[in-house]
């Protein structure tokens, strides 16, 4: 009998450890493997120019236009975001404090929207830019994805500002100032590690997401001068390059798949900098 | 003494204005958020009116004839295809997750928790089109090369399985993410409890543990399927787009969202087809919308009963 119990034991144990090992494996393999197929066929001129007459072809060219406009793109999308994120976050967290079920009823909302799949974003945002005669630019792209990366700023950013206590807030309040003055310079301070980090991981999603772009962003060879002009994008360009039939196009695919990783990496890690960097002037209870 | 109290009242105004201004900013911010759903909600619906009045809402939800021209508009096989990529990918992640949970809330060293956290971020932040290219690069060959042929079949591989296998890695981090907080939320004192009535580690986690974490653990699958039911770029690389009823694992399917990425943009001279593809989103806004309502409710129903 007892034998029997220690063999499940030690079999689940065996189970649990290799499936921890999976999601380890999993992730190394995936950067690996794009690594691995994209990085020989990455070079200066493919990071430093834009499509040239052939380039769809397999000829001269880089991929600069869809650098440059998911940076657009995602920096315009966080920065919006960021304009209605922080003060609905700063306003659940500052002023209804003391209304617990409406706050916790705008989480419900957030993560609900949160759930809503990006493509149903991209469909609506089509569906209005039809109806009033819009055309695809980078101005409807930033919206649409402005709009798929409040609810996760904002519920990343609550989760932050949930959890300074009250005896600051009261405090604040008990030496004259006004919930806003409370707001911005307060809670906003003591918590800027953790607020970077949200917005972070808000440019990491506007700036790898494909679906909610495909019909409101358009696509172009060149750089947009001004915003309603059309825009190339990173995961879109992957996509375009990979469904062609020509090996040297599907490689740039590749080596393009290699500069959204890079940019996805180098933004998590910058955002783990920040949140140990800025750890040291937090004020502690 | 008048122009002290006048520079001090100035001061205040100028103080209580700015806390009116951004008090109305933020609740206009508030407001925004909340209609947002409804604007979704009453955007699509508008749009698809023309294809419900045109169709039986049942013939547009199982006939299985998709004959655009023609004005013939069933989406049984778009949604079987999604039910079928959706149900697989749960069925490879569920237990992969739950295990990795249990190892690491109750089993693993500080260190190993401190090593997953940063690899289940960067899981989770990966971009669907790169999840798409390592499908193409890595599984699509796979199937067809080894485990197509392994099975006595000959595919190329751009099936409902390699749908399902990206999709189970995209889903993992984030249903891992919420098992971890639900073990690490059950109070200590069940498990001291059980433990010291004479029962195991293993006893107490099979027994205790999941039991407590039962309605949790529902949830957070729940939400992991919704994830996967609307998730669009990935699996439309590497699915196949054929629009069948797919018979078996390694054939080709049609989910819901690549039907949308394939044909919207194109077909707007036909405003039937036009209209029922926002039946198609609206669809996937709703089947999205009622799990993660079923889902939140229960996790916050059962974090009731906890405290």
């Amino acid at each position: 009998m007892i034998q029997k119990k220690e063999f499940e034991e030690k079999f689940f144990r065996v189970l649990m450890f290799f499936s921890t090992l999976i999601i380890a494996a999993a992730l190394i393999f995936i950067i690996f493997s794009v690594l691995y197929k994209g990085l020989p066929s990455i070079s200066w001129e493919m990071l430093t120019q834009v499509p040239e007459g052939g380039f769809y072809f397999g000829r001269e060219g880089g991929i600069l236009n869809a650098i440059v406009g998911s940076l657009y793109l995602s920096t315009g999308a966080t920065v919006m975001s960021f304009l209605v994120g922080l003060p609905l976050a700063l306003y659940m967290n500052v002023h209804l404090v003391r209304y617990g079920k409406l706050v916790n009823t705008i989480r419900f909302i957030l993560d609900l929207l949160w759930g809503v799949p990006s493509i149903v974003y991209g469909a609506f945002g089509f569906a209005v830019m039809t109806y009033f005669g819009i055309r695809v630019s980078l101005l409807a792209g930033t919206i649409t994805v402005t709009l798929f990366v409040i609810p996760i700023m904002v519920r990343a950013m609550d989760e932050i500002l949930k959890s300074v206590p009250v005896g600051l807030l009261e405090s604040s309040l008990s030496l004259g100032s006004t919930r806003a003055e409370t707001a911005y310079k307060v809670f906003f301070r003591q918590c800027l590690p953790g607020l970077s980090t949200a917005v972070l991981l808000s440019f990491g999603r506007a700036i790898g997401d494909a679906a909610s772009i495909l019909f409101t962003a358009g696509f172009t060879d060149y750089i947009p001068t001004s915003p309603d002009q059309p825009v190339a994008t990173l995961p879109l360009s992957i996509f375009f390059q990979l469904s062609s039939p020509i090996p040297q196009v599907q490689e740039r695919a590749y080596a393009s798949a290699v500069v959204l990783v890079i940019i996805i990496l180098v933004t998590s890690i910058l955002s783990r900098m920040f949140s140990h960097r800025y750890q040291k002037n937090k004020i502690n209870f | 003494m008048n122009r002290a109290v006048m520079r001090v009242s100035r001061i205040r105004v100028g103080r209580l204005l700015q806390d009116k201004l951004h008090v109305f900013w933020m609740q206009i911010c508030l407001v925004l958020v909340f209609i947002l759903p409804f604007i979704l909600v009453a955007g699509m619906l508008y749009k698809s009116l023309l294809l419900i009045e045109a169709q039986p809402l049942t013939e547009l939800l199982f006939s299985k004839t998709w004959k655009p021209m023609a004005g013939r508009f069933g989406f049984y096989t778009f949604i079987i295809s999604s039910v079928w990529v959706t149900i697989l990918a749960l069925l490879i992640a569920g237990p992969i997750c739950l295990l990795t949970a249990i190892h690491l809330t109750q089993y693993a060293k500080r260190w190993v928790l401190r090593v997953m956290h940063p690899i289940i971020d960067i899981l989770a932040g990966i971009p669907s089109v790169i999840y798409g290219v390592w499908g193409i690069l890595v599984v699509v060959p796979f199937i067809g090369n080894y485990l197509g042929p392994f099975f006595g079949k000959s595919v190329s591989g751009y099936s409902i399985l390699a749908g399902a296998i990206v999709l189970a890695i995209m889903i993992i981090p984030f249903i891992l993410n919420i098992l971890i907080e639900i073990f690490k939320n059950i109070p200590p004192e069940l498990s001291e409890a059980s433990m010291s009535l004479g029962a195991g580690k293993w006893q107490t986690i099979k027994l205790v543990q999941v039991k407590k974490a039962l309605p949790g653990i529902v949830s957070a699958f729940g939400l992991g399927m919704s994830r996967a039911f609307g998730e669009t770029i990935a699996v439309l690389m590497v699915v196949g787009n054929v629009a069948q009823i797919p018979k078996g694992l390694f054939q080709p399917g049609y989910p819901l969202p690549a039907l949308i990425a394939n044909n919207y943009g194109e077909m707007l001279s036909i405003p039937m087809y036009d209209s029922a593809l926002m039946l198609a989103a609206l669809i996937l806004f709703v089947v999205v919308l009622i799990f993660n309502f079923a889902s939140r409710l229960i996790i916050v129903k059962s974090e009731k009963q906890l405290a």
